[in-house]
């Protein structure tokens, strides 16, 4: 093995990281890979606590991507000893050639030669009045419930929004035994029936969505297409919500909402990086730039994998993970000669038509964030409503978001605008009839979740 | 150079910070056709992205006479502004924790009360009567009654909007390249190649303000001011007085809202000064003196930090007054990052000058000579002994920021340079 003394850091241990930490310790490197949660696998292979009483199996908890996830983990045990794996850390800052990380009440700089960002998704939320009631949760989170603590959010539940996972999470809702109240998404039919037709030459994917929805039909859970969330309903916490269609309104009883309007990037450490981000029209997102194998646009030492490079899924993930490691080896000039990336290149470019087509069955209809009520919260961390935003557009040049952040406040809270920036970010657009990229992106600022300050303040040793 | 003048007016003011839309309102109201200048937007450097506290406390004494006079116009921003910047006077307490810093607070106390500011001496047992959350670590503290804070996001560009309110014209997106004095008129070019000519000229252009008087012949060195500051998550509101301690580097507030922002050395800024970022290493350090001074606030979240660049003169007070190389240019920059107080005070000062010659306020010790080439040793200002020493821990670690920050406008430094390629980060707004 040639190996490197070069110090590599991997931030995330999804999918993509745990592929690219696969192909440098197979090169004899020793990559350090940095994780948020207490076990790798990512949201998407998020596994239970190691501790008695979680017993699902792995096909329980991933469906049909149990053997992914099972060969993953394989992987992840069998390199375990050739890397420095820390999980339950947070990089809450990077700035030159330095992540600043907390684990366990105290911070550590590590200093890096090249680094590979994996930072994942997160949900794209659209706000509605009520959202923020007890028993709201986002789709990712009422799946790490079910993944990670192996419990539901409610007794019934209502899905909103889009995307496959909406349909995949409500699926594995149900074979746990929490059977959907209804799923609500704002799409048409003929939307997802035409986007059926482009994944014909994709059958996995496609049977695995026919069979969640078909699935879902057999147990008598209400799929409606076409339908709006018009609001949360509650006092102290969701009672129902109301769905309409073409000013029919239905009511549908529920103690849990899951929220999600498909996925976005999260991008916080690629920003304080200084990495060059370029708007990407279809996924409506600020995203960095890359070169096709993930090598970042403004920094020569930093390459980018999985959907924290723009959305591409999970299997897109796993090639995205090899094909930034095999440029980062490249360009240290670390040999590696077994990899062929023309697979993988495939494999991303088969994820962007299944993305294009998943975008163009579930993307909500454009009108459905500028058209939120005036008196929804859209910023739930200081409490800022959607008109409040409206108000103060174009006023002495709040034509851009972080000008629009300082005068209203939105996205100061602890998310960062990560939860609200992008859904301002649309309104801000709307009510000033100009496109959303001419309003900018919200600039991040370290720390980019909160850390206390005894974290802050104690180095590690 | 024969330029064609985009607009006629009697005075042009570059920069459109609190200072200049100050101005730019107090002329306007007397009637004065005014055209205020910015390269970005209004109130978006330091007057907006600043720790927004409102200080006469621990001021050098030269810079305390419109000190004083600022702080009675906070009250009348109501009627200035249409809006009170959210300002309320909690009081500001200056902390000492050594012998020598009390000495030091003791004669600022001293001073400060011959000159009518109302002070309160409080000894470490009335400090932990009045202030149970703060830690045994100072022994001495200054309450000024009168001082408190506003909100330095909204104060400057409501400014803005009052002085285009009374008339002036604010043009904004425009860099100023190059400035000249000809035919009894200011003149000054634009990056788009628009002049713009006046009688009279006023520099407010903050941290750039020293390139802008060297084209007047008088140029003044400022260093870059890069104030880092910490934001907790909300929490109940019982931190009611500002805290700023003596030589330590350090300042604490708590908004209404209820988050804590503390403040403790240098972010980074880009060459140009135009963007900033904080460093985690001025954030472990802010930290540290934050549990130190508050040990509570050691299990408090922090949920983001900010910078901003103003600039620093190296007598640590501010330029203000009339050019002295030519009549009808006035300068008001070099704030050291403790403007924000001072901006309508500034405005009004500024506004005497032009419309009468003098101003009924103490600026002596502020004016542009004293940055003059010195022709003696004497001449030269000493940094020595102005009681106000927020933002540095000692000289030396003074003196090595300094040299890390390198100077606005001069020549840059190879740290600097790479920090430009390596932050593109903006500031906090």
């Amino acid at each position: 093995m040639a190996g490197s003394p070069a110090r590599i850091l991997i931030i995330g241990a999804g999918p993509a990281g745990l592929r690219a930490a696969e192909m440098l310790a197979e090169a004899g490197c020793s990559p350090i890979l940095i994780d948020e949660a207490p076990r790798v696998g990512g949201q998407i292979y998020r596994q239970p606590p190691r501790v008695p009483g979680f017993t699902r199996t792995a096909s329980e908890l991933y469906g049909a991507a149990a053997d992914r996830a099972r060969d993953l983990f394989v992987t992840f045990d069998r390199i375990r000893q050739r890397i420095d794996y820390r999980p339950s850390s947070l990089v809450y800052d990077l700035i030159d050639n330095r992540a600043i990380v907390a684990s366990e009440g105290k911070s550590e700089e590590i200093a890096f030669d090249a680094m590979i960002l994996a930072t994942g998704a997160m949900d794209r939320i659209i706000p509605a009045p009520g959202w923020t009631l007890p028993g709201v949760y986002t789709l990712g989170a009422a799946q790490i419930a079910l993944k990670h603590q192996g419990c539901a959010i409610g007794k019934r539940i209502a899905f909103v929004g889009g995307g496959p996972l909406l349909l995949l999470a409500a699926h594995q809702y149900a074979k746990a035994g929490a059977v959907p109240a209804a799923i609500v998404l704002p799409s048409r039919f003929e939307s997802l029936a035409a986007a059926g037709l482009r994944l014909l030459p994709m059958p996995r994917e496609l049977s695995s969505g026919l069979l969640w929805l078909l699935d879902l039909k057999r147990r008598g859970v209400p799929v409606l297409f076409g339908h709006r969330l018009v609001k949360v309903k509650g006092a102290e916490s969701v009672t129902g919500i109301i769905a309409e269609r073409a000013g029919r309104q239905r009511v549908i009883a529920c103690d849990a909402v899951a929220l999600g309007y498909g996925l976005r990037s999260e991008t916080q450490l690629a920003d304080l990086a200084g990495i060059r981000f370029v708007f990407d029209a279809e996924r409506r997102q600020w995203l960095p730039e890359t070169d096709p194998l993930g090598r970042a646009a403004g920094r020569k030492d930093i390459y980018l994998a999985g959907d924290g490079a723009g959305i591409l899924g999970a299997d897109a993930a796993e090639a995205r993970g090899r094909l930034a490691a095999h440029a980062l080896m490249t360009d240290l000039g670390i040999a590696h000669e077994r990899y062929r990336p023309k697979p993988d290149k495939t494999a991303v470019a088969c994820a962007e038509r299944l993305q294009a087509a998943m975008r163009a069955a579930f993307d909500p209809p454009a009108d459905l964030v500028t058209a939120i009520p005036d008196e929804t919260i859209l910023c739930r961390c200081e409490r800022i409503l959607a008109g409040e935003l409206r108000a103060l557009a174009g006023l002495l040049g709040a034509r851009e978001v972080n000008r629009a952040k300082s005068f209203s406040r939105i996205g100061m809270g602890r998310c960062q605008g990560r939860l609200c920036g992008h859904a301002a970010a649309e309104i801000l657009a709307g009510k000033l009839g100009i496109s959303l990229d001419s309003v900018g992106r919200l600039r991040g600022q370290p720390p980019i979740k909160p850390v206390i300050v005894s974290t802050v303040a104690e180095r590690k040793a | 150079m024969t330029a064609r003048i985009a607009l006629k007016s009697d005075v042009l003011i570059v920069g459109a910070g609190i200072a200049g839309c100050a101005t730019a309102l107090q002329l306007a109201r007397r009637g004065k056709l005014v055209t205020l200048i910015e390269r970005d937007q209004a109130g978006i450097r330091a007057s907006g992205v600043n720790f927004g506290g409102v200080r006469q406390n621990g001021r050098d004494l030269r810079e305390l006479p419109i000190a004083m006079r600022a702080r009675a116009m906070w009250d009348e921003l109501p009627g200035l502004i249409g809006f009170d910047g959210e300002f309320r006077a909690t009081g500001n307490l200056r902390l000492a924790s050594d012998e020598e810093r009390v000495a030091q607070l003791d004669r600022f106390f001293t001073a400060a009360t011959e000159q009518g500011l109302g002070l309160v001496r409080l000894d470490r047992a009335e400090l932990k009567a009045r202030y149970p959350w703060l830690s045994d670590r100072p022994i001495r503290g200054v309450l000024c009654p009168s001082d408190g804070h506003a909100n330095p996001r909204l104060v400057g560009p409501a400014f803005a909007f009052a002085a285009q309110e009374a008339g002036a014209t604010l043009i904004e997106h425009t860099e100023i390249l190059e400035g000249w004095y000809a035919n009894g008129a200011f003149h000054l070019r634009a990056a788009d190649n628009r002049t713009f000519a006046a009688p009279m000229l006023v520099n407010c252009a903050g941290a750039w303000a020293g390139k802008i008087a060297g084209w007047f012949d008088e140029p003044v060195t400022l260093a870059p001011e890069i104030p880092q500051v910490q934001v907790t998550e909300p929490l109940p509101y019982r931190i009611e007085p500002v805290l700023g301690v003596m030589g330590g580097d350090f300042y604490l507030r708590q908004t209404f809202r209820g988050n804590i922002l503390f403040g403790s050395g240098q972010g980074r800024a880009t060459p140009d000064a135009l963007r900033s970022r904080p460093l985690p290493e001025t954030m472990r350090r802010g930290a540290e003196i934050a549990i130190a001074f508050i040990p509570h606030l050691a299990h408090v979240p922090i949920i983001r930090a900010w910078t901003g660049v103003d600039g620093d003169t190296s007598d640590g007070v501010c330029v203000l007054g009339p050019s002295e190389t030519h009549p009808g240019l006035f300068h008001a920059f070099g704030f050291n990052g403790h403007g924000f107080l001072l901006g309508p005070a500034v405005g009004a000062v500024i506004a005497e000058l032009i419309l009468g010659g003098k101003t009924s306020t103490d600026i002596a010790g502020l004016g542009i000579g004293r940055f003059r080439p010195a022709r003696k040793a004497s001449a030269a200002p000493a940094r020595g002994q102005h009681p106000d020493e927020e933002r540095d821990a000692s000289p030396e670690q003074n003196g090595a920021q300094n040299a890390d920050r390198g100077s606005i406008g001069m020549e840059r430094n190879e740290q600097a340079a790479g920090a430009h390629q390596r932050a593109e980060h903006g500031q906090d707004r």
